[in-house]
């Protein structure tokens, strides 16, 4: 990502100019309407850029969700039964939709989030429309099997939707997140009930005014509010088929141990400590290859580093270290930080005050285990109206893999490096973690990036690039990272079960009785 | 058993108190990875099965605290802290109904 030559900053949603209208308060969207919290109850939800308010959004309760339920469960039969052409033409009217309305969602979501708007537009919002055509295309594509048991006994085998599934949503990327989830749950036919996280509950709100016209009542519905409430009584609701959810692992654990007592299915995605590698030869030639290469580390401060797949930890080997650090460093000092509306801004805030002092706990620890802090390591303070904002300086530390910081995700810009003598050590150090979500491989030598790739325990191996995530190339984790995978065509079965009609044609009598 | 690695500040204890007198016998676990990854997770007893893989590190106000056993060697077997602060986090932990989370200190 390049600095732009110009200068603009979009106006915070609600002030003239913003292309974002808002309101004072939201409610829950259920059965295609906006129905008001029973209790009554909202909560203010607010921009880290500023730590001033929004707007305000449910603060739901259990009864909210059992409205939501009665919504899809309402609607389940007649979206199950619509044929899979029209179902796939709904979700394109949602991609449609979300790229005509592509600034509008970018800044809501930047604003509400913290993150750079750059990456909202070009990115998250462009990504979350192209899950929904992804998805709306392998659906017309999805074919049922028959096996010829023998000459008279045919085995059909159809693809039957689940029913209502739970989604839980992560807050570091609220539109795209949800975008992963309800695109193959309803391409394969389910209806929804979603909660969004708790720091971002807004964002999706307003995709979900831009799509009210066109997915039918009670197929998608969401509801806000706390996790300890909203979230637990979904998935641990009876009247759930499924539940999905992103996030850390005592919840994680929580939810399967929910689906275990409902004796239903769940897919978790539960974080990692991904390792970037960066073998000697990148620096072979001064190149556009090697120049990839140190944006590959730098990618770390990617979404403020809010990235289940946040490349944290950076393998270097050793003859290499100090040539390749110093570029890297070079580049991490340059990063620009601020406003997330600025269209120039590459790093914004972190989601909120918990996350800034998670991070400034953890860049404790690292200066107490003895890292060496090589960039960064404190809250940016910005002027005038950001100075509210929760802001932090992008970070490195040196030091080794049994250290807290390599072994612990983050989730802020903070990167932990070390290095390694040879390909045994690098792949020992890389798999020397709970976790199996991400990896980062930087080679010329083709043969030692499969060798590796391979061997690395993790879901999803990066080679020669990162943090690309399109539609049609599996996510999942490995390990502690989670169960079932995400953006490919296999979730469909995820989304569905199976149906064997097991039909005789021969009428002769089995001749036991 | 690895009991007394686990201390709890004057208010992480009294809101543990309040929890408690409200949703009944608590527990915490430690979490681990994304999002709200290294946060303590509180909740009712019976909401959470404890395995035979996780360590009881001991017990803060009336709540006992595990963490997962290979989580807790990875860490270095730190002594824990457990605080509260402001602002609700983002798991199903019950202090975020307070607009409260808990924070693993140290």
């Amino acid at each position: 990502m390049t600095v732009l030559d110009k200068e603009f900053t979009y106006a915070p949603p609600g002030l003239a100019g913003s292309p974002v209208p808002l309101k004072e308060r939201y409610d829950n969207f259920i059965g295609g309407r906006w129905v008001a919290p029973t209790k009554g109850e909202y909560s203010v939800d607010v921009t880290p850029a500023t730590g001033k308010s929004i707007t305000e959004v449910p603060r739901s309760t259990a009864a909210d969700v059992e409205l939501a339920l009665d919504a899809a469960h309402a609607a389940k039969t007649a979206w199950a039964e619509t044929s899979t052409t029209a179902r796939s033409r709904v979700l394109n009217a949602i991609a449609d939709v979300i790229d005509a309305n592509r600034e509008m969602l970018a800044v809501a979501e930047s604003w509400e989030n913290g993150k750079p708007v750059r990456e909202t537009l070009a990115a998250d919002i462009p990504l979350a429309a192209d899950h929904f055509r992804y998805f709306a295309s392998v659906i017309r594509g999805e074919e049922g099997s028959i096996s010829e048991i023998d000459k008279d006994t045919i085995a059909y085998q159809f693809h039957e939707p689940l029913g209502v599934v739970a989604q839980i949503i992560p807050f570091n990327f609220p539109i795209l997140m949800a975008s992963w989830k309800i695109a193959p749950a309803l391409a394969a036919g389910n209806v929804t009930v979603v909660k969004p996280a708790s720091p971002t509950p807004w964002s999706i709100l307003k995709l979900m005014e831009l799509i009210e016209p066109i997915v039918p009542a009670g197929v998608i519905n969401v509801v806000t509010g706390p996790g300890a409430e909203v979230g637990m009584a979904l998935a641990s609701s009876k009247r759930i088929a499924k539940v999905a959810f992103t996030g850390e692992t005592g919840t994680g654990r929580m939810i399967m141990q929910y689906a275990a007592q409902n004796l239903i299915p769940s897919t978790t995605e539960l974080g990692g400590k991904s390792p970037n590698i960066f073998f000697d030869d990148v620096m072979a030639a001064d190149d556009d290859f090697l120049d990839k290469a140190v944006e590959g580390l730098v990618l770390y401060a990617f979404n403020k580093g809010e990235v289940c797949t946040c490349p944290s930890r950076a393998l270097i080997q050793e003859s290499i270290y100090d040539r390749f650090m110093d570029r890297a460093l070079e580049r991490i000092a340059q990063i620009r930080q601020g406003h997330p509306l600025d269209i120039n801004t590459q790093i914004g805030a972190q989601v909120s005050t918990a996350q800034l002092e998670k991070i400034t706990n953890y860049v404790k620890i690292g200066r107490d285990e003895g890292a060496e802090l090589l960039i960064g390591g404190e809250r940016n303070i910005l002027p005038g109206e950001l100075a509210g904002g929760y802001y932090f300086q992008p970070t490195v530390f040196k030091g080794n893999n049994k250290m807290r910081i390599f072994q612990e995700e983050i989730f802020g810009p903070v990167l932990a490096v070390t290095t390694f003598k040879d390909e045994a050590e690098a792949l020992e150090i890389a798999n020397d973690t709970m976790y199996g979500l991400g990896a980062g491989l930087w080679t010329r030598d083709t043969s030692r990036a499969f060798r590796m790739g391979r061997a690395i325990k993790a879901g999803r191996v990066w080679t020669n690039c990162y943090h690309l995530y399109p539609a049609g190339a599996a996510f999942g984790g490995y390990k502690a990272s989670g169960v079932g995978r995400e953006n490919h065509k296999m979730m469909l079965d995820h989304y569905t079960q199976t149906k064997c009609l097991l039909v005789s044609y021969s009428p002769k009598a089995l001749g036991l009785f | 058993m690895e009991e007394g690695r686990v201390s709890a500040t004057p208010e992480a204890l009294e809101v543990i108190e309040r929890l408690s007198a409200q949703h009944g016998p608590l527990v915490f676990l430690q979490s681990g990875g994304c999002c709200d990854g290294s946060s303590p997770l509180c909740t009712r007893r019976s909401d959470l099965f404890i395995g035979p893989n996780d360590v009881l590190l001991g017990v803060i106000g009336t709540a006992s605290f595990y963490v997962d056993g290979d989580q807790y060697e990875r860490w270095g077997r730190p002594r824990f802290v457990i605080g509260v602060s402001p602002g609700a986090g983002d798991t199903f932990s019950l202090e975020g109904r307070d607009d409260l989370h808990f924070v693993t200190l140290g």
